[in-house]
């Protein structure tokens, strides 16, 4: 059974002009211990079906599917009350803009133990020792220091670090990464991205990475989804996909890259016929 | 002469004050310690690092923004030192700049036409209806067309604003171009398209572009001299080729070894490594 599985879901939104559909009958599904990467460009859809499962789409959004289903629990038809015991417990997300991410009022002592307080049964000095413990297999130095600390003390590195270890704190059975390095400097994503793979190695969890990089893609991925204006374009394992990629905003994607520049100019998106989808 | 030498830096440095309350004591802060190079007419110099390396700093010096502490900026063979002398429009029509994000860089409330006409306004005697002409004539040339002249920035895309931000740097005709993060707040396909239409504009104008980035593989594709900078300093200078192939410094291979890679050998290999 997989870890999770969506079929055929739909999200749209309510705007001023009418509907919007953001993702158009997507279906794919992760194992445990697998690594997707789902990959695609502003408005394709990769964050949305993500933020469907976790519920926390804005009130606009209406949600269709066929299943969505984690460990065979149904997400969508299930009480909030249950779904919260799921969601930051055996679900888990991290997001791209770390310091924004935090809560700036409360330490990060606080904002750590509070989810332990949430989904735990650990009392006040054992949730203390396991967040040290967190920090420190997140990499923070210092980490009864780090405790103390606020987020606009801390980089913006560090902060990603915590909401990592805020994110595995209750051992997550499957962790969503949206985006978790586009805001960091490349050797700060290289440490975090190491990290990630690594935790995800050690505790066998499903890791979803949703990403515009084709190279954190290359870095990290088992299996690959495409996706482009709210569709999937393509599903494969990652060494096919980069070597023989079969749908041509695929191939588009992979030739717009610069180090894959063979003469003077780039090729863009809109060179390739997309059968009659047009290009942005 | 040689080569021909568009912009030189010697030495320059830049320090920022800041006090710990009214009568706390002053911190400096040297953002840049001492950079020398020199910028080739019609050439693309890359400045490559990561934040708070000093690359926007020295991004605002060059382009007259800010005064440099320390240190001589020639422009074509002419000592400029804003912090003495007042900028005449003719120097400030020699160098123009393009910033990171094209949301934040274009006010929202300008339509397109002022925003192209404004530095023409401000720096020349032209007549309204030659400013308009040259504004649709730009429009035209970054991939725009005169029907964009009266709408508002929130029409645009994301490469629609860069190409806006674009024309606006190239409305007074500079030779210098100072290109700061300009194709990393966009997407890859319009990232390819963006370092196309600078590479058709560059050739169009015979301009010269510093290019500030922190995408290694965007450098390699767009520039003819590398610069990489670390705290303030220049560790690493040299042609393309020269600094991607055999890279001396150790910060410089640090930042060669963190940058994802997306070729087929190295896939294999990570996938061989985990099993």
């Amino acid at each position: 059974m997989a870890l999770l599985e969506i079929e055929n879901l739909t999200v749209e939104f309510d705007t001023v002009t009418g509907r919007f559909r953001a993702l158009d009958n997507v279906s794919y599904s992760i194992e445990v211990g697998e690594v997707l990467a789902i990959v695609g460009e502003s408005g394709s859809g990769k964050s949305v079906a993500m933020l469907a499962v976790m519920g926390l789409l804005a009130s606009n959004g209406h949600i269709q599917a066929d299943r969505v289903e984690f460990e065979g629990m149904d997400l969508l038809n299930m009480s909030r009350r249950k779904r919260r015991k799921v969601i930051g417990k055996d679900i888990s997300m991290i997001f791209q803009e770390p310091i924004a991410s935090l809560n700036p009022c409360f330490t990060v002592g606080f904002q750590i133990e509070e989810t332990l307080k949430e989904h735990t049964s650990l009392d006040r000095k054992q949730r203390k020792a396991r967040a040290i413990e967190l920090l420190n297999s997140v990499g923070m130095p210092e980490p009864e220091k780090t405790l103390k600390k606020f987020p606009h003390q801390m980089s913006g590195g560090q902060c990603q670090r915590v909401m990592i270890a805020m994110a595995i704190a209750c051992e997550p059975k499957l962790l969503i990464a949206d985006e978790p390095t586009t805001a960091l400097d490349v050797t700060i994503q290289k440490q975090i991205l190491d990290l990630l793979m690594d935790l995800q190695a050690k505790s066998g969890m499903g890791l979803i990475m949703i990403t515009h990089d084709m190279g954190v893609v290359a870095e990290t991925a088992d299996r690959v989804v495409v996706q482009y204006k709210g569709k999937k374009m393509e599903e494969a394992d990652v060494l096919s996909l980069f070597e023989n990629p079969q749908n041509p905003y695929t191939k588009a994607l992979l030739s717009a890259l610069p180090e894959n520049a063979t003469g003077d100019r780039l090729p863009t998106v809109s060179d390739y016929h997309m059968n009659g989808e047009g290009a942005a | 002469m040689a080569e021909d030498i568009i912009l030189e830096a010697r030495d320059l440095v830049r320090e920022y004050r800041s006090k710990e309350g009214m009568f706390g004591k002053v911190n400096v802060t040297r953002a840049l310690k001492g950079i020398s190079f020199k910028l080739e007419r019609g050439k693309t110099l890359a400045v490559v690092g990561e934040s708070g390396c000093g690359k926007s700093t020295l991004a605002r010096i060059l382009t007259l923004i800010d005064p440099a502490t320390d240190g001589d900026l020639l422009i074509e063979g002419k000592k400029i030192d804003i912090a003495k002398q007042k900028i005449t429009p003719d120097l400030r029509s020699k160098v123009q700049i393009v910033f990171q994000n094209p949301y934040g860089s274009l006010n929202p409330r300008q339509r397109i036409g002022d925003v192209l006409t404004e530095p023409l306004m401000l720096n020349t005697d032209l007549p309204a209806q030659e400013r308009r002409d040259k504004a649709m004539e730009m429009l035209v040339k970054v991939g725009l067309g005169p029907e964009h002249f009266n709408r508002y920035p929130h029409m645009f895309s994301g490469g629609q604003r860069q190409r806006v931000a674009i024309a606006r740097a190239l409305m007074l005709n500079p030779k210098l171009l100072i290109l700061d993060e300009p194709v990393s707040a966009l997407d890859l396909s319009v990232q390819a398209q963006i370092l196309n239409l600078l590479a058709d504009l560059q050739e169009e104008f015979n301009l010269t572009y510093l290019f500030i980035s922190h995408d290694l593989s965007v450098v390699r594709y767009i520039a003819d001299k590398v610069m990489v900078m670390y705290f303030g300093e220049v560790v690493e200078y040299g042609t393309r080729d020269e600094v991607f192939d055999n890279p001396q410094h150790e910060y410089t291979k640090t930042l060669f070894n963190a940058t994802p890679r997306a070729d087929i050998a190295h896939i294999k290999e990570r996938l061989a490594r985990t099993g």
